[in-house]
């Protein structure tokens, strides 16, 4: 039983002796929008991805409304709960992972039509539905090798979206983009959040953290040091190591 | 050089070259068959099975085809294995050139990038559907290239089974040598028919690459 919408209990990461992430606690409310920053080698994308067990825990509990998605099963059957959970986590990468042999409209349907056992009419309903919304339906058509990055990242949401989770997960989604192009995508996040739809965020962007979220969570060296609501954490951070790494940051950005 | 003799030998070359012809097909489609499970065992999960496939390929990589096929064809009906010596030749080459299918084609699936398996695995995707769907799909018009690559040393290592005495067309041309004594003209004629072979045969590779490439 967990009282939170997602809950990660004592998680715990380790490759070899290398211990990435040290028994990181964590609750994401429904709906809320929660940022992770930290420098580079802290765990935030060893911690995103052990919530949908793409990169599994060693030690540890992920909860997702009130189920547990790492739980020990046998094989099989593990496999079986896995990829149900995995239906209602939404991932986006830094790298988009398109599926290049594709249209754009195969992406999104490859999924729902396989998992869900739709219609092909049902399934282009449902691109059109979601392509408008990142507003991308123009290039439905499209494969994504013609499309720009953040075109290409705007597909990758609705692909995620197509499969209705309850739980988006977001790693450095604007960091592989053109400067130009990071702003599209964030507006199709920021509207995301104006849906009410949780999301973990792992983000560089500090501005825009700060704009669309509930919850800062700062991690270094596989420990959360300091979190809290975004103008705490940026304008009055209690922790030495947030501080250092805010200043750091912001020198970078000049 | 001898025309006159050319042309009156040539049906007979023709003839074989279909035997080389049919040679090729069977032992690129066994070959084809054996490199997809070699692939697979090279990849799979079992360490046990891993071993299997990697042993399949040393040993067929790491001896001569020749020897192989000696092995099979005379060496054979010592074990109880019984075959003519085209059948011999299609099994002994076919295994031999799935060896190198099978590198292959383990190949072009490993060069896949990894996030794309990620990818499909997060939208919920098994990993047999994950493969079947999103891997495979790039990873065969990865391979064909490389594929072409094996199969045109195929089509040149059927002369081996010459060696045999299958009658195609390294056999006919050594068989024509012993009676005419020009082997000149011989080697000529057989290298002219294997080359039009091996070029439409590429011409074919390079046009299903061309089809299938992406944008
Ligand atoms: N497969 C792996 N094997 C060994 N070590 C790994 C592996 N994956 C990640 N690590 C290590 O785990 C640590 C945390 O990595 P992680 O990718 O989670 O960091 P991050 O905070 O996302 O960094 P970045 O901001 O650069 O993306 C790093 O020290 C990294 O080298
Ligand atoms: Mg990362």
């Amino acid at each position: 039983m967990t009282q939170h919408f997602v809950e990660i209990r004592h998680a715990q990461k380790s490759y070899g002796t290398l211990e990435v992430l040290k028994d990181i606690s964590l609750d994401v409310e429904r709906g809320q929008i929660v940022a992770i920053i930290g420098p580079s080698g802290s765990g935030k994308s060893t911690l995103l991805r052990a919530i949908n067990d793409l990169d599994p825990l060693t030690g540890g509990e992920v909860w997702l409304d009130g189920v547990q998605v790492n739980k020990t099963l046998p094989h099989r059957q593990y496999e079986k709960h896995i990829n149900e959970m995995r239906q209602q986590i939404g991932m986006v990468f830094q790298h988009f992972n398109l599926f290049p042999h594709l249209t754009v409209r195969e992406n999104v349907t490859m999924a729902p039509k396989l998992l869900k056992k739709i219609s092909d009419k049902e399934a282009n309903a449902l691109a059109e539905e979601q392509l408008d919304h990142v507003g991308m339906l123009e290039r439905i058509d499209y494969y994504p090798a013609q499309l720009s990055g953040g075109q290409k990242q705007r597909v990758a949401i609705a692909r995620a979206l197509a499969m209705k989770p309850k739980l988006m997960l977001f790693d450095e989604a604007t960091s592989a983009l053109d400067p130009e192009l990071v702003e599209e995508v964030n507006l199709v996040m920021k509207q995301l959040a104006q849906e009410h739809m949780t999301m973990i965020i792992v983000t560089h962007e500090m501005d825009f953290a700060a704009s669309v979220c509930d919850r800062v969570i700062f991690m270094d060296k596989g420990v959360v040091v300091e979190e809290g609501p975004p103008e705490q954490v940026f304008k009055t951070p209690t922790q030495e190591r947030t501080r250092n790494f805010l200043r750091k940051h912001l020198e970078g950005a000049k | 050089m001898d025309t006159e003799l050319i042309l009156k030998v040539y049906p007979y070359f023709l003839q074989a070259a279909v035997v080389t012809i049919e040679l090729s097909i069977l032992t690129i489609l066994l070959g084809l068959v054996c490199g997809a499970l070699g692939a697979a065992a090279r990849l799979s999960r079992l360490a046990g099975i891993r071993f299997l496939g990697a042993a399949y390929v040393s040993f067929f990589r790491g001896t001569p085809a020749l020897i192989q096929l000696f092995l099979l064809y005379f060496g054979g009906p010592q074990i109880g294995i019984q075959l003519d010596a085209f059948q011999a030749g299609v099994i002994g080459l076919g295994i031999n050139i799935g060896a190198y299918m099978t590198e292959t084609m383990r190949g072009a699936i490993i060069a896949i990038d990894r996030g794309q398996g990620e990818a499909a695995r997060t939208l919920g995707l098994s990993r047999m559907q994950a493969f079947r769907n999103v891997v495979l799909p790039q990873a065969l018009r990865l391979m064909i290239r490389p594929l072409g690559v094996n199969i045109n040393a195929q089509i040149k290592g059927t002369a081996l089974v010459s060696a045999i005495s299958v009658v195609e067309l390294t056999y006919t041309a050594q068989r024509y040598i012993g009676s005419t004594y020009k082997p000149f003209e011989m080697f000529l004629l057989a290298g002219v028919l294997y080359l039009v072979i091996i070029t439409t045969v590429g011409k074919g590779v390079a046009y299903l690459d061309r089809k299938v490439r992406l944008p």
